[in-house]
């Protein structure tokens, strides 16, 4: 039902409406985890691999559903879809490679709560992708969500170094933080039109 | 049981009968209030239909939806189903056919804006619209649901269609605040260029698909409820 | 079947007081904030998100402490959630049903409330090993609490951002609003306007405290 051109859905996903910085999806990884460059950009990459296996996944859900005629389920299958297939993904790696597991490790489990994964699911359902267009939001969301994350590492990192009063240290300067990022990101509205 | 443990590990029957008795309890608990509130929810989602179709369609005194079938022409919906292509047709008192009122959407300054737009046969324009989604900018983009000489543009927009009747004679098109000459163009907002830009678009793209297609099979909508 | 041994005594008026200010889920824990911030931007949405997760907290805390005997620890977290997930969904439907303008300027964060690491929370570390009783009121505490800083936050936007409370206009017509208070930056600079006012005062009473400490030496 939609007219969105693909590079659109994804310029849109990723600067305009990032689903950190204008949709506060994420938070907790975010502030937790954006103090250092090099885990931050770990946890971006992770990050976007889930959300293109949970949008696969909950694309697939709702076809289902629809057929079945049973969309008040679509919450509890969401959860459990995107919760075990983490685990799955998680043993996967493993198996696989088990350096990258190594690299990951940590990070995966966190992003199972991550109210970012279940965001992207839901707002795709919302919007009536089909499965490329639900890709391409994925890959969008997540890379808006990597880029985020690596400016906010930035910025921390710097202001490591630097003198703030002990009130505002902690999770409130990084909140001003990401406010001052949001109203950069703001710039960026106008680009899909 | 052995002495030595402190709590023994549950058995398989218990862990089963956890997870089953709660997802039993559960559904129970979700689909009790599923179709309880179905019946007010639908009567709630009609009304608010009507109330829009009505706004688009200020001849209109009653509505009938009707979904597109592929080859088909249209027919009217009959559960109050979405999804899919449907359009809304208005009637006046008598019955008589008054126009169509048309789901358009497309990408605005900050997102994807939907609106709701009515097509008057008589006329052969647009006479109303509504926006039904917008995150347009809170005092600029949003203008284009308040300010009173934007909505002007859409009291009769000319979308006549060409002599075949398979596409418009004119195209939609936005000008300058203030530059408008003819009724198939739109004033735009001075400070939210692109939001209205956008619903001068999205209104001609839709048009340009959808009022050739209407006018084709204007028989499928003359039976009133 | 051994589980572990209740703590129980009678209900208390600390398990409902504890929520507001000194364990307050969004300030000093900084839980949950992820819906929070998204819905806030007027004081309406912001209370009736409160209310909604204020709900599914009491309900689910109310379930998941009756039927904590019978939940082994292996299926614990999954248990939990689906308890939780049919909450929200049912809150969910109860708001269409109530108004269905207030369902679309929430949206989708209204079925966001499910990962809301404050319900979890409260149910694996409070629900989970106390009377029904007194989980109704933890979580009828700190659903208030969470209530009120998601409040504050809408208010303070709304205000701020557009002039009004509940729709009510407060100040003259020559009144510039904030427009930015609406808008996401609006959001994170709120709450940590909010954290910042928080943590000094809170500094100030541990100085106090260590002050009066060290003058009775």
């Amino acid at each position: 039902m939609t007219q969105e051109p693909l590079w659109s859905i994804f310029v849109n996903a990723s600067l305009i409406n990032n689903f950190v910085l204008a949709y506060f999806l994420g938070l907790c990884p975010f502030l937790g985890v954006s103090n250092r460059l090099e885990t931050a950009s770990r946890m971006g990459g992770a990050v976007i691999f889930v959300m293109l296996v949970a949008s696969t996944c909950a694309w697939g859900i709702h076809q289902l559903l629809t057929a079945l005629d049973a969309p008040y389920l679509r919450l509890i299958s969401f959860i459990a879809v995107i919760a075990s297939t983490v685990q799955l993904v998680e043993m996967v790696v493993k198996k696989v490679n088990p350096a990258l597991f190594r690299a990951l490790g940590i990070f995966l489990p966190l992003i199972t709560t991550n109210c970012a994964i279940l965001g992207l699911a839901l707002f795709q359902t919302n919007k009536g992708y089909g499965l490329v267009e639900c890709l391409v939001y994925a890959l969008g969301a997540g890379s808006g969500f990597t880029l985020a994350l690596v400016l906010m590492a930035g910025l921390r990192e710097k202001l490591e170094l630097l003198e703030v009063p002990d009130v505002v240290r902690g999770t409130a300067l990084a909140l001003i933080l990401a406010g001052t990022l949001s109203i950069t990101f703001m710039g960026f509205a106008g680009l899909g039109a | 049981m052995s002495q030595a443990l402190p709590t023994p590990p549950p058995r398989a029957w218990h862990l089963y009968r956890a997870m089953v008795g709660v997802g039993v309890l559960c559904g129970l608990l979700i689909v009790t209030v599923f179709l309880g509130t179905r019946p007010v929810i639908e009567r709630k989602r009609a009304e608010a239909l009507q109330r829009a179709v009505f706004q688009v369609l200020p001849r209109a005194r009653s509505s009938r939806s009707f979904r597109r079938m592929e080859g088909r022409g249209f027919e009217p919906v009959v559960k109050g189903a979405v999804g899919g292509e449907v359009v809304h047709a208005g009637y006046d008192e008598a019955g008589r056919l008054v126009g169509l009122a048309v789901e358009a959407s497309g990408m605005g300054y900050q997102d994807v804006i939907q609106v709701l737009y009515g097509y008057d046969f008589r006329e052969q324009a647009i006479v109303g619209i509504r926006v039904l989604a917008s995150r347009e900018t809170p005092g600029l983009g949003d203008k284009i649901e308040t300010d009173p000489a934007f909505l002007a543009n859409f009291v009769r927009l000319d979308v006549s269609v060409s002599e075949d009747g398979k596409r418009l004679a004119h195209p939609v098109e936005a000008v300058k605040p203030g530059a408008k000459q003819h009724a198939w163009q739109v004033d735009g907002i001075t400070g939210a260029t692109i939001s209205a830009t956008a619903i001068a678009d999205m209104l001609g793209r839709s048009a340009s698909r959808w009022i050739p297609l209407l006018r084709g099979h204007l028989g499928d909508f003359r039976e009133a409820s | 079947m051994a589980f572990e041994l209740d703590q129980d005594g009678a209900p208390g008026s600390d398990e409902f007081v504890k929520g507001l200010w000194r364990e307050n889920p969004v300030f000093v824990q900084v839980l949950g904030m992820c819906p929070a911030l998204a819905v806030s931007n007027t004081a309406r949405n912001a209370l009736a998100m409160g209310l909604a997760t204020l709900f599914v907290l009491v309900m689910s805390n109310v379930v998941i402490s009756s039927l904590r005997r019978f939940i082994p620890r292996q299926v614990r977290i999954a248990t939990y959630i689906l308890v939780i997930a049919t909450f929200v969904t049912v809150v969910d439907y109860a708001i269409q049903a109530l108004s269905l303008e207030l369902h679309k300027a929430l949206g989708a964060f209204i079925s966001l409330i499910v990962v809301n690491c404050l319900i979890l929370g409260r149910a694996e570390a409070f629900a989970s090993r106390h009377g029904v009783g007194r989980s109704a009121l933890d979580g009828l505490g700190m659903g208030l609490g969470f209530t009120l800083s998601l409040f504050s936050l809408g208010a303070v936007r709304e205000i701020l951002g557009n002039g009004t409370l509940f729709g009510l206009a407060l100040f003259h017509a020559g009144f510039q609003p904030w427009v930015i208070m609406i808008l996401p930056g609006g959001g994170f600079f709120t709450l940590a306007g909010w954290l910042l006012l928080f943590n000094a005062v809170r500094e100030r009473r541990a100085r106090a405290v260590s002050l009066a400490g060290e003058a009775a030496q």
